[in-house]
């Protein structure tokens, strides 16, 4: 008998997501995030009703990374996709993975008005406060005083605005049913970030509409920072200026 | 038996798009073409489908894009400056292989231009519009009844060849009230199934929809594989009308309502005994090469009048090459020539 026979299975890649490898940089939260999201879907039963949106950016691929049906949006429409697909098939169900340069710069209006008319669709919003794949570029959501290819002396407030505060802004819409902002620095709020994106899918399922999942994450690349110490930035820097929590639950 | 209605363009439009199995329609208000937004929000939800007004023209394409991926025959319209919004999402509907009408209910340009009739949206329509190589099937009505008749081809063509198709027509066609016999409804369930649709991945591997390909030779391999599409299309749908092209010493080449204003031309110039001939084109891509260049062996003078600075008068020429005379005759910002103002033109070619 081998000693295999006996052990346990307590950790497997989730049944949604594909054999195809990641294009992420190593250290970078999105692949985190990317399984979470997977075993959501796993854990819901909805892998074969699920549409998964792609942004441009970093996530480009994901349509590609989930065993369900995928589409590739145009920069910052995915929104507008995700409105189209669900109302033409409200069977669906329909998720939009972004980045902050797509969802918050290019994208906003189809970002407000889809959370504002409550479309049964769930946004996974990935802030990193870097445009990470056209090689580290201020977005809207960069810190003030943060240095990025575009600000190389770094983000001036009085010129360059400040970081816009997504889900803050969303949640004084009244329709969405679920916005909340979460992070992955650490077992703990991974283990938070996991059942958020869980109950935005759960309320999907049960028709009770529109949630929005901003999720903190790192780019050691962009950011210029091993992983452990992006990590410990966010930790310590980003959550004081994207404070975590539930804002909307209305479910 | 069909229905017969008085209608305008606009209208005979959005209840043919309806009847054609449209099911959803994502719009945003622009002159001249709000009663088509106005038409599908009445009408469109008792037929069992989805209105909905868009936050923007960007946005109306992109719910288009969606839409169109999961199966369902999808429609957006507009009007010039409103078309050209939506060009990023026409190339990416290209680009994914999906169909989906556009109404363009042109106007006056560029820029915020005017909102009378005009025919300067002829090379956005025909040549690309979007970044990329692309087609679009470009159908140009000149009646309300033919707008209804090309409206319903336009969702059959777009399906069976997955290539959005555009209706150029103006703001005068739109507008203008004319009886209309209507195609019967169809039923959705009964049109031919779309088996690459986003519908869930059950029982099946995942379907992908996508613009995208970083592999050179992928991309290129998707491009010839489109552009092998397109020839079919050239070959199979290329649709016009002749009037009086016979026995005619100089043909007028017109379409839209410029081409409407052209049967007008011939008949008045045949009561003089004037002879002249009309090629009217209703497929501006794929356009009627082949027919314009046989008529160009036997006649004088291939007169082309456009509401524009002479945008399809380029493929005019490109079908005559250098057969005979192939003279221009145009105006701009929503002027239109009278019919005598066309045949004195004429004259100076017989």
């Amino acid at each position: 008998m081998s000693s295999t026979d006996t052990m346990t299975k307590v950790f497997a890649r989730p049944r949604s997501l594909t054999e195809k490898p990641f294009t992420y940089c190593p250290g970078c939260d999105h692949g985190l995030l990317t399984r979470i999201l997977a075993g959501a879907i796993d854990k819901l039963g909805i892998q074969e009703r699920t549409v998964i949106i792609a942004p441009v950016g970093c996530a480009v691929f994901a349509y590609e990374w989930f065993r369900c049906d995928g589409i590739q949006a145009s920069h910052g429409r995915a929104a507008a996709v995700a409105t189209g697909l669900k109302r033409a098939n409200p069977d669906l169900i329909v998720i939009s993975y972004q980045g902050d340069g797509d969802l918050a710069a290019i994208g906003t209006a189809e970002t407000i008005h889809a959370a504002n008319r409550g479309e049964a669709i769930t946004v996974i919003f990935v802030n990193n406060q870097i445009y990470g794949m056209t090689g580290g570029q201020m977005a809207p959501t960069t810190l003030a005083g943060q240095r990025a290819t575009s600000c190389p002396e770094g983000r001036d407030v009085r010129t360059m605005g400040h970081p816009l505060p997504v889900a803050e802004m969303i949640a004084t819409l009244a329709a969405p049913a679920y916005v909340t902002r979460q992070s992955l620095h650490d077992p703990k709020h991974v283990a938070q970030a996991t059942k958020a994106v869980e109950k935005a899918l759960r309320y999907q399922v049960e028709g009770k509409g529109y949630s929005l999942v901003e999720v903190l994450s790192t780019c050691p690349t962009g950011w210029r920072m091993p992983p452990a110490v992006a990590h410990k930035h966010v930790a310590d820097v980003v959550t004081g200026a994207f404070p975590l929590g539930d804002l909307v639950d209305r479910g | 038996m069909a229905d017969r209605q008085l209608m305008t363009g606009n209208e005979a439009m959005a209840e043919a798009a309806i009847r054609a199995g449209c099911r959803t329609y994502f719009g945003y208000p622009i002159t001249p073409q709000n009663e088509i937004l106005e038409y599908m929000a009445a009408h469109l939800p008792r037929a069992g489908g989805t209105f909905l007004q868009a936050e923007s023209e960007v946005a109306a394409i992109n719910m288009c894009y969606g839409a169109a991926a999961a199966g369902v025959r999808t429609m957006t319209s507009s009007s010039s400056p409103g078309v050209s919004l939506k060009m990023e999402g026409i190339s990416y509907l290209a680009g994914a292989d999906l169909p989906c009408v556009i109404l363009n209910v042109a106007r006056g340009g560029p820029g915020l231009g005017n909102i009378a009739p005009a025919q300067g949206d002829y090379f956005q329509a025909t040549k690309g519009g979007g970044h990329g190589d692309y087609r679009l099937i470009v159908l140009a009505p000149s009646t309300a009844q033919e707008a209804a008749d090309l409206a319903g081809l336009a969702f059959d063509l777009s399906d069976q060849y997955r290539v959005p198709a555009l209706i150029l027509a103006d703001g005068m066609l739109g507008q203008m009230m004319e009886p209309v016999a209507l195609p019967p409804h169809r039923d959705p369930a009964t049109l031919p199934p779309k088996p690459w649709a986003l519908t869930g991945a059950k029982g099946r591997d995942p379907n992908y929809i996508a613009s995208f390909a970083l592999e050179p030779t992928v991309l290129r391999d998707l491009n010839v594989r489109r552009h092998a599409r397109y020839r079919e299309i050239e070959a199979r749908e290329v649709r016009w009308e002749e009037v009086a092209t016979a026995d005619a010493e100089v043909l007028l080449v017109a379409y839209g309502t410029m081409g409407r204003i052209a049967k007008t031309v011939v008949r008045r110039g045949r009561e003089r005994g004037i002879r002249v001939g009309l090629l009217r084109p209703i497929t501006l891509w794929p356009f009627p090469y082949s027919p314009i260049r046989k008529l160009a062996e036997r006649v004088r003078a291939v007169l082309t009048v456009e509401l524009s600075a002479g945008q399809m008068w380029e493929d005019v020429r490109l079908a005559v090459e250098g057969r005979c005379a192939t003279p221009f005759y145009g105006e701009m910002g929503g002027v239109v020539p009278t019919p005598s103002e066309i045949l004195t033109e004429v004259m100076r070619h017989v």
